[in-house]
């Protein structure tokens, strides 16, 4: 039982990794975006330039973080 | 929908199972030099099994979903990834340059196995080494794979990797180590965002300006990204600007 307790917990840990990694606000901002690309989409907007620009500007604030973090 | 072509996706798999390989490979060569070959290779086989039946079962589950929502899902993984290795390589990239990776003093601690039967130490040493470093590998090999609707070029570029980087390592181990590891990481990095981005947005059913040509602007936009944040994380490092 607790081998599969451990198992399953690996397993989890090994998602948590593969998705938010190091830094999980990059994952909850790709989310927010695609969510916005949706609803710009749904109602007949351009929507391709939201998540290309989440994805730079957001990289930005995550390694200004990080650089900061290390000093 | 647009299709990408075996070749891309044969190309990026490479590049992307090559970064993990490498690690893979120091692991198992610096296992088996040091504690013996015999369980270190019956340890990475039983890894490789294990590896084999992830990717098999992914596979036929994946190739059931309809490519729409699939490369929804597929390529918002992809994008998350991939954005994770981007800023490791980017920061991987400035704090080292191209240099090779630096795994080996573990390895080389170890104390050799003079027993009989299985060294259980460098079974699992191996078998972990192949398992964790290669399920990363297996996800995105079928991820890709599955959302370009290529999964025999996206697996022989995983598998062609791999086995290049495996006979390499047991030829040539300082070689091996000296390869661009950050560099690579970084290069797949803004593969797997520039598919990631491109996938989940045509599964949302957004039409990109340009169809499969806005790829190309896409791995431009992150490329110059990626070397404007290099340029900067190294100047933060080295205090070559003053702070504003």
């Amino acid at each position: 039982m607790s081998l599969l307790r451990s198992w399953i917990v690996g397993f989890g840990r090994f998602w948590y990794q593969y998705i938010f990694g190091d830094d999980w606000t990059l994952a909850a901002a790709v989310g927010i975006g695609l969510i916005v690309t949706a609803v710009l989409n749904t109602n007949h907007l351009a929507a391709w330039w939201v998540v290309p620009v989440v994805v730079v500007v957001m990289l930005g604030i995550s390694l200004r973080r990080a650089s900061r973090a290390l000093r | 929908m647009t299709t990408t072509g075996p070749v891309t996706v044969l190309i990026t798999t490479f590049l992307a199972s090559a970064v993990e390989a490498i690690e893979m490979v120091i692991i198992v060569v610096g296992g088996g030099a040091t504690r013996g070959w015999r369980s270190t290779l019956i340890g990475s086989a039983s890894g490789f099994g294990v590896l084999a039946v992830v990717v098999a079962i992914l596979g036929a589950a994946l190739s059931a979903i309809p490519i729409g929502p699939l490369r929804i899902v597929v390529g918002a993984l992809l994008l998350v990834f991939g954005l994770q290795w981007f800023r490791k390589g980017v920061m991987r990239v400035a704090a080292r340059g191209f240099a090779g990776t630096n795994r080996v003093a573990q390895q080389e601690e170890a104390e050799a196995w003079t027993g009989p039967g299985i060294d259980w130490t460098a079974f699992a040493l191996a078998f972990k080494g192949v398992t964790l470093e290669g399920l990363e590998i297996a996800f995105v090999v079928v991820a890709f794979g599955a959302g370009a609707n290529q999964l025999s070029a996206a697996i022989i570029g995983g598998v062609g990797a791999l086995v290049i980087l495996v006979a390499a390592g047991l030829l040539l181990r300082r070689a091996v180590q000296r390869v661009p590891r950050s560099f690579l990481q970084l290069i797949v990095g803004i593969l797997l965002t520039t598919f990631g981005t491109f996938w989940s947005l045509e599964g949302i059913g957004v039409d990109w300006p340009g169809s499969d040509a806005s790829i190309l602007g896409l791995l431009a936009l992150y490329g110059a990204t990626a070397a404007i944040y290099v340029t900067l994380e190294r100047q933060r490092a080295f205090g070559l600007r003053p702070e504003v």
